[in-house]
C-alpha cells in the first residue's frame, strides 16, 4: 500500500528541461535525455519522465492512451470499459529496454482509440470531453489502472528512476518529436511511484513542474467541482487540470491562463495601463481559486507549442535559450549548454512572465 | 593545475580542487557542477564553461573567476575572497554573504544580495554591471550593493520590490530611479559626491576586471538607498 499525501514527507528538488523546433523539425530523444545529466542531483531517483509531441504521425487522428496496469485483470477491466466508448485501433506493448536501474514495472500499454460517434451523439458531448471523462473515470474508479497520457500525436513516458535512466528504458532515441519536455523528480510530501512521476497529461496538455503548490487544496477543491479527479497523490496534476479547464473549456488564451495561475500582485496590477489593469483584475476576480501559490517553474506542452512559467515570486529557477529555430528551456543553464553548447541568447524570464513558443502553422 | 571538469561530478571535482597544493587552478569544460571551490581559502580558480549552483559557497578567501554565466546562489554565505563573473548570474546571488566581493559584468536574476550582512571590518560588496530582477537586496542587513545598469537594454535598472525588508547596509543604483517603488522603511535619494567617493574603489576594481572608465561610470546620478533604521521594529510591533 503506497502511503498517501500527508502520510509521508520527503524533502525537495526537481529538474525540468525542454526543447522545441519552431520549424517543426522532428528530433529523437537523445539530446533531451542528455540535458538531464548535469541536473542529476536535482532528482533522487524517485521519478523521471518525458513528453514528446509529433511522435505518432501515422496515428495522428487517434487518441494515444498510455496506460499502466498493476496486473492482467486490471487491464481486462479497463479495456472492457474503453470498448464501451471507443473503437480500439491498436493495442500494443510500449517497447522498453530492461535495465537494472528501472525495476517493479507495471504492465505498460499503448492503445490508440477513436471515440464512437454513437456515444458522442448519445451523451451530447464532443470527443475531447469524452476522453477527459473516461480518463478521469478510469483513474479515479478502476483500481490498478492509470491512463498517464491521452493526447493525439503525442505521448508521455514516465517511471520511477532517474530521468536519464527512464529515457533509456523507454528507448526514446527511437521516437522523433518536434517538442520534448523532461522532468527529474525529487518528491516533496508524497511518495515516488510510477503514476506520480511527471509529466502529467490531459488530452494534448502535459505539465512538468519543479516546485510545491501551497494552494493545492484550494485549487483541488475548485477543479474537482468541474469533474476532474485528483487521484495521483501529488500536487502537480492539479495544474494539468487547471490548464485543460482554462484553455479548452473556458477558452482562455495562454497569456490569460498564465495571468490566472501566476496572477500579478494587486500592487503590480495597479501600476499597469488601464486596459491591462482591467484584464488582470477581471481574471483575478473570476478565478481566484485557480491562483497557484508557492514556488514553481512549469513547462506546459500542447499540440504545436509550449509555455514556460514561473511563480510570480520566482522561487524556482528557469532559463531560456534560443538558437535558430530552436528554443530550449531548463532549470539550469548547464542543461541548455548540453543541448546547444555555443548558444548565445540565454536569459531568464521574470516571475509570472509566460514564455510561449509556437511551431510554425502547418509544420506539426 | 588544469582540471578537465566535463566528466567529473561535483564531489570529485571539489576534492581535487581542495587536495592540490597548487594555488592556481584552471577548470575547463565545466557543466553545472555545484559548490565549486566552496569553503576554500588561498586559491585562485579560473572556470571555463558553466559553473553550477552555489559557486563559491562559504568561500573563505579564494578568488574565483568564471568566464561564462553563473547559475543560482553565487557566493552563498561567503565569508571572504572574491568572485568575478564575466557574464550574467542567476537568482539569489550573495545570499547571506558576510564578507568578500562579488563582481558581475552582466545582469543578475531575482533576490541579488538577499540578506547580506556586515560586522565590524567585514563589509561584503557586490557590484552588478547590468540590471537586476525583483527583490534586489531583500532583507539586506549590511554590506554594499552597487548596480550600474550598463547593459540590459531598456528595462528598468531593477525590477519590482527592491529593498523589501532592508534593515542595514547601503544600496547604490546608477539611475534616478524614477518610477521605481521602494518600501516605506527605506530612504532613497540621489547620492552626494562624497558618498560616491566611498564606492569609487569598487567601481575601479569593476573596471579593472571588465574594462570601462570609472570616471565615466561615476559621472551619472546614483540613487542611494539606506534603511530607516532609527527604530526598525517600530512599524512591525508596538511603539516603544
Amino acid at each position: 500500500m503506497i502511503p498517501l499525501e500527508g502520510q509521508v514527507r520527503i524533502p525537495s528538488g526537481c529538474a525540468v528541461s525542454a526543447m522545441i523546433s519552431r520549424d517543426g523539425r522532428r528530433m529523437n530523444g537523445e539530446q533531451i535525455i542528455q540535458s538531464m545529466v548535469p541536473m542529476h542531483d536535482r532528482s533522487n531517483g524517485l521519478g523521471g519522465g518525458f513528453a514528446a509531441y509529433g511522435i505518432y504521425p501515422e496515428y495522428k487522428d487517434f487518441y494515444a492512451l498510455h496506460i499502466f496496469f498493476n496486473d492482467k485483470s486490471c487491464q481486462n477491466e479497463c479495456m472492457t470499459l474503453l470498448k464501451e466508448y471507443f473503437e480500439i485501433v491498436q493495442d500494443e506493448h510500449i517497447k522498453v529496454r530492461k535495465i537494472p536501474q528501472i525495476t517493479d514495472e507495471p504492465i505498460i500499454r499503448r492503445v490508440f482509440v477513436s471515440p464512437m460517434q454513437s456515444v458522442l451523439r448519445h451523451l451530447q458531448i464532443d470527443e475531447k470531453e469524452l476522453v477527459v471523462r473516461t480518463v478521469n473515470r478510469i483513474n479515479a474508479q478502476l483500481d490498478g489502472s492509470y491512463v498517464f497520457s491521452c493526447g493525439k500525436n503525442m505521448g508521455a513516458f514516465k517511471a520511477v528512476g532517474f530521468p536519464e535512466d527512464v529515457g533509456r528504458y523507454y528507448r526514446l532515441e527511437e521516437y522523433e518529436a518536434y517538442c520534448w519536455t523532461a522532468h527529474g523528480r525529487y518528491p516533496t510530501n508524497t511518495p515516488g511511484w510510477w503514476g506520480g512521476a511527471h509529466p502529467f497529461c490531459m488530452l494534448d496538455y502535459s505539465i512538468v513542474h519543479n516546485g510545491e503548490i501551497s494552494s493545492y487544496d484550494a485549487n483541488r477543491r475548485f477543479i474537482e467541482m468541474y469533474g476532474y479527479k485528483c487521484t495521483l497523490q501529488t500536487d502537480t496534476e492539479v495544474i494539468t487540470y487547471i490548464a485543460d479547464y482554462l484553455l479548452r473549456r473556458q477558452g482562455l488564451t495562454l497569456e490569460e491562463t498564465a495571468a490566472v495561475i501566476a496572477a500579478p500582485f494587486w500592487s503590480t496590477i495597479d501600476a499597469k495601463p488601464e486596459a491591462e489593469k482591467q484584464m488582470y483584475t477581471y481574471l483575478r476576480n473570476v478565478f481566484p481559486s485557480l491562483l497557484v501559490t508557492g514556488p514553481f517553474s512549469i513547462i506546459l506542452g500542447f499540440e504545436g507549442g509550449l509555455m514556460a512559467l514561473n511563480d510570480r515570486l520566482k522561487l524556482r529557477s528557469m532559463v531560456i535559450g534560443e538558437q535558430d529555430d530552436m528554443v530550449y528551456i531548463a532549470s539550469e543553464e548547464a542543461a541548455i549548454r548540453v543541448m546547444a553548447p555555443d548558444i548565445r541568447n540565454i536569459w531568464s524570464p521574470a516571475g509570472g512572465e509566460p514564455v510561449i513558443v509556437r511551431v510554425k502553422e502547418g509544420a506539426f | 593545475m588544469e582540471l578537465h571538469a566535463a566528466e567529473l561530478g561535483f564531489q570529485e571535482l571539489n576534492e581535487k580542487l581542495r587536495e592540490t597544493a597548487d594555488r592556481e587552478i584552471t577548470l575547463t569544460g565545466c557543466i553545472g557542477q555545484r559548490f565549486l571551490a566552496a569553503g576554500t581559502a588561498g586559491k585562485y580558480v579560473k572556470i571555463n564553461g558553466i559553473a553550477g549552483n552555489a559557486l563559491g559557497a562559504y568561500l573563505n578567501g579564494s578568488v574565483i573567476e568564471t568566464f561564462g554565466n553563473a547559475q543560482d546562489a553565487v557566493g552563498d554565505t561567503m565569508n571572504a575572497g572574491e568572485i568575478i563573473v564575466h557574464g550574467n548570474i542567476g537568482d539569489a546571488a550573495g545570499y547571506a554573504m558576510r564578507g568578500g566581493k562579488i563582481f558581475v559584468k552582466g545582469n543578475a536574476g531575482y533576490r541579488a544580495g538577499i540578506h547580506m550582512k556586515a560586522y565590524q571590518d567585514k563589509i561584503p560588496v557586490m557590484v552588478i554591471g547590468g540590471r537586476t530582477g525583483s527583490f534586489l537586496g531583500e532583507y539586506q542587513a549590511g554590506g554594499i550593493i552597487i548596480v550600474l545598469g550598463l547593459s540590459g537594454g531598456e528595462k528598468p535598472i531593477v525590477s519590482n520590490f527592491p529593498c523589501t525588508g532592508m534593515h542595514g547596509g547601503k544600496l547604490f543604483l546608477r539611475s534616478d530611479c524614477a518610477g521605481i517603488h521602494f518600501p516605506h522603511q527605506v530612504h532613497h535619494r540621489i547620492a552626494a559626491p562624497e558618498e560616491l567617493a566611498e564606492i569609487r574603489c569598487h567601481i575601479e576594481e569593476y573596471c579593472a576586471h571588465f574594462g570601462g572608465d570609472p570616471d565615466a561610470i561615476l559621472n551619472a546620478e546614483f540613487t542611494l538607498v539606506t534603511p530607516d533604521s532609527g527604530n526598525p521594529y517600530k512599524q512591525m510591533y508596538v511603539a516603544n
